[in-house]
């Protein structure tokens, strides 16, 4: 187990990296919210980051995708050297990498349907719509909610918002997914359900996901590797069971539960 | 030199943020992709939904105008200009100016609060995030649609209020229509329906622009999209006097010359 900072990369090849976080920084006025944090994703892995609510967590993955811009610090995902690219590389990044908002972000406008056409029709230009609704119905199967297809957000629960903004995202294969608070609000049969897709999709796809939450469950269950984030930097970094038997009197708190 | 005061800085900062997004709305309506679609929708939203409130206070309008002119211009003998003054005074200040207004609250309000809405639930960043150029398909849909409705809006209201005004002038006197058409109609120039129609321009595109600013900005959740949307109508109202103004000026230059 790694008790403190991470400066260098851990021993894993470069080729496994699919993101790579170098001394980021992020301040909110005279606010550190990042500070110095190194972090890399492997290929196929669900890293999983805990902390306290503040702590920077959803900072750190809005700035992979430039939701957020850093101060300063490298970031690399799957090649791209994120803070310098243009608009173009940009939205090249974006469609490789999918994000799944804490409030679900479903367009209350659209249908269950036109939600998840519409990355479809924007992005990959398809027309068709018998390939539209294959790929529509083969992703609702995927979070078991095919009944849903005609319905507004509006009419759905928590927990189906949830797996249907996972379904959108998942759409468009993204090799990284990026999970804000996925069983945030959510009863723990329910987050049971959102636990078991994030695993799901990693072993169907293959994607590599950064798991953003304070559910120590659902750390436990999704997570391949955990790391701590607490006051903007990576306080530690290991297995859950590793991570379990910690001495730190913070972080301990997070696995009395 | 002396600093510049926090106030001054941060005005002068927003004002350089209004500008710029002044500029980039203005840029989208010939840069392509054109959102044809989202623009046809937005229309109907913007005209088709705006047809009975523009139209029951345009007529309310034309009778009240009509009713409150016709002693004055009784004193003086003056009664069969009736038509002359009621049609001078819709097709150059109260049409555009009542279309305006009632627009300013209804549909400033509804793209602010739309749009805020959109922000605060991470609609906007769920787009940006999946590719797709939220300005373009969110902003400029909704500008390019109130600065085309905006002057059909007002012809149709002075019509309807023309006609509000037929309705009086025909239950005082008995007046024929074709009469009222012939002296309305000769008193109005092209200079007249021209300014009418600029000014209606000029207004649907700052009612656009304001609403959709202040929603695609909007912070602080629920009591920030309200804050929005009140600041939408209040800002939309001061600026359609000022362009008024403006119009004004400019239009009596051009009479006098």
């Amino acid at each position: 187990m790694k008790t403190e900072t991470i400066p260098t990369l851990p021993s894993v090849g470069e080729s496994e990296t699919v993101v790579k976080i170098r001394n980021l920084n992020k301040s909110f006025g005279e606010r550190a919210v990042l500070k110095d944090l190194s972090i890399d994703l492997r290929q196929g892995e669900n890293l999983v980051v805990i902390g306290k609510s503040g702590a920077g967590k959803s900072v750190l993955i809005k700035c992979l995708v430039r939701l957020i811009e850093p101060d300063s610090g490298e970031i690399n995902v799957l090649g791209f050297d994120v803070p310098r690219l243009d608009v173009k590389q940009l939205r090249e990044l974006r469609l490789q990498v999918g994000f799944s908002f804490q409030g679900s972000a479903l367009y209350d406008s659209m249908t269950v349907r036109e939600n998840l056409e519409f990355p479809l029709r924007r992005n990959l230009g398809i027309t068709n719509q018998e390939e539209l609704n294959q790929a529509v119905e083969e992703s609702l199967a995927d979070v078991g909610l095919s009944h849903t297809i005609e319905q507004y957000p509006t009419e759905l629960s928590g927990g189906m918002k949830k797996r249907i903004g996972i379904a959108r995202t998942l759409i468009l294969k993204p090799k990284i997914m990026l999970y804000d608070e996925p069983t945030a609000g959510l009863d723990p049969i329910t987050s049971g359900e959102i636990n078991d897709l994030i695993v799901k999709f990693r072993d169907k796809y293959n994607t590599s996901s950064i798991i953003i939450t304070h559910d120590i469950s659902s750390a436990r269950a999704t997570g391949d590797r955990i790391v701590a984030l607490l006051e903007g930097t990576i306080k530690m970094e290991g297995t859950f069971d590793e991570m379990k038997l910690t001495k730190d009197p913070e972080l301990a708190q997070f696995f009395n539960y | 030199m002396a600093e510049l005061p926090v106030s001054m800085k941060k005005i002068l900062l927003q004002a350089a943020d209004v500008a710029k997004f002044v500029g980039k709305t203005l840029s989208y309506f010939v840069k392509p992709p054109f959102e044809v679609k989202e623009i046809l929708k937005q229309c109907f939203a913007v005209g088709y939904r705006s047809l009975f409130l523009i139209g029951f206070t345009s007529f309310i309008a034309g009778v009240v105008f009509t009713r409150q002119s016709r002693p004055s211009l009784a004193s003086f003998g003056a009664e069969s200009w009736l038509p002359s003054l009621v049609s001078q005074a819709v097709v150059r200040a109260l049409g555009p100016l009542i279309t305006a207004l009632i627009c300013a609250g209804k549909l400033g309000s509804n793209i602010s609060a739309e749009l805020g809405s959109m922000r605060v639930s991470e609609q906007i960043d769920a787009m940006e995030v999946s590719g797709v150029r939220p300005f373009s398909y969110l902003v400029s849909s909704r500008v390019i649609a109130t600065t085309v409705m905006l002057p059909i809006l007002v012809i149709y209201a002075d019509l309807i209020a023309l006609f509000g005004s037929y309705v009086t002038v025909n239950s005082i006197n008995g007046s024929s229509l074709s009469l009222f058409i012939n002296e309305a109609l000769g008193s109005i120039t092209y200079l007249d329906i021209f300014s009418s129609i600029i000014k209606a321009i000029l207004f649907g595109y700052a009612i656009g622009v304001i609403g959709c600013y202040t929603g695609y900005y909007a912070t602080g959740g629920t009591m920030g999209v309200g804050k929005a949307a009140n600041s939408a109508v209040v800002t939309s109202m001061l600026s359609i006097f000022i362009i008024e103004l403006i119009v004004l000026q400019f239009v009596t230059f051009l009479r006098q010359g």
